[in-house]
């Protein structure tokens, strides 16, 4: 038993080392999202609470500019849901691999966000669990770190954009694609299909519905494997 | 204030059930064959609707700005099989250079 306690910590550490660089690029996110939200006149308290219960950048972005252009709570509420679905189909895809009761589940699925999720997925529909929560745990801390610092030091940081961080994500993202994209012609196609619609969708939708409908791609999968 | 403060709770509410509906639902049920293909081509579909809408997404307008140029040249490397740590690199000083000098 306590052989696979270890291999287990050590998958945990292994998920944690991978999630260094994108918990690096979450910091100074995490910075820009403290600035923002000070010079929106949120204060000190409201930015890091709402990092320390969201730790949804996408989220927590959305929901500055909807209140930012004097939008409501609701609205800000519905564009910050319509960003985050992305992680029910997330949390289907490993909903098989985690463990325990319905609380122990809910719980864990709460480790999802788009690098964790991306770097644990051993291809074929698998995911490793524990890489995943591994991986979450130095993002999540950065997040909540780089608000703080973002907040209390916003009049000596300012604009952090310049550094080029936010192509981090989609760069990284490409990289296992490619990857995925070695599984066989259905991933090719479901791919084809799901850049076609997104790029369809973003001018005519909210942001976060293109990637909600572009998982209609999978679908393809009804049709039987080829490869 | 008060909107900030419904605004903060009721979107750190909604996605930890986002992200909790998923696991709890499913439970660990085996899923039909079927089901099991869908799910293995959420991640390319998923990967591919992440990068598009990063890339190219402002908004509610397709752009082409600083970020798919820092994207191509971290696509270029990984066509030139540059391990995965230096392209993404490489399209972090891409975009920042272009961003100082463009």
């Amino acid at each position: 038993m306590s052989s696979e306690r270890e291999r287990g910590s050590g998958v945990y550490f292994a998920g944690a080392r991978a999630g260094l660089p994108f918990a690096l690029a979450t910091f100074v996110l995490g910075i820009s999202f403290g600035v923002l939200a000070r010079s929106l006149g949120w204060g000190v308290v409201a930015p890091i609470v709402f990092s320390v219960i969201t730790f949804s950048g996408s989220a927590q972005f959305a929901v500055a500019a909807v209140l930012g252009a004097s939008g409501g709570a609701l609205a800000a509420i519905v564009a910050a849901v319509l960003l985050n679905a992305r992680f029910l189909p997330m949390g289907v895809a490993v909903a098989p691999f985690l463990k325990g009761g319905l609380l122990r589940r809910a719980l864990e699925g709460q480790a999802v966000v788009d690098a964790s999720w991306a770097l644990a997925s051993r291809g074929g529909g698998r995911f490793d669990r524990e890489f995943m929560i591994g991986a979450t745990v130095p993002q999540v801390a950065a997040w909540i770190g780089g608000t703080v610092i973002g907040v209390l030091a916003a009049d000596v940081v300012g604009d952090v954009e310049w550094l080029g961080l936010d192509v981090i994500f989609p760069a990284f993202f490409l990289a296992l694609l490619v990857d995925e994209l070695h599984d066989g012609e259905q991933n090719i196609a479901a791919a084809l299909i799901a850049a076609v619609l997104s790029l369809a969708l973003v001018p005519l939708v909210p942001p976060g519905v293109p990637v909600i409908a572009a998982c209609a791609a999978a679908l393809l999968g009804l049709r039987g494997r080829s490869s | 204030m008060k909107a900030l403060w419904v605004a903060i709770v009721g979107v750190a509410l909604a996605s930890a059930a986002i992200k909790a509906m998923g696991p709890v639902l499913l439970g660990s049920k085996e899923l039909p064959p079927s089901a099991n293909a869908v799910i293995a081509l959420l991640s390319p579909a998923l990967l591919t609707a992440l990068v598009v809408t990063q890339t190219f997404g402002e908004d509610s307008h397709l752009v082409l700005d600083e970020r798919a140029i820092g994207v191509g040249a971290a696509a270029l490397a990984l066509s030139l099989r540059a391990p995965v740590l230096l392209a993404v690199a490489l399209a972090a000083l891409t975009t920042a250079l272009v961003r100082a000098f463009g």
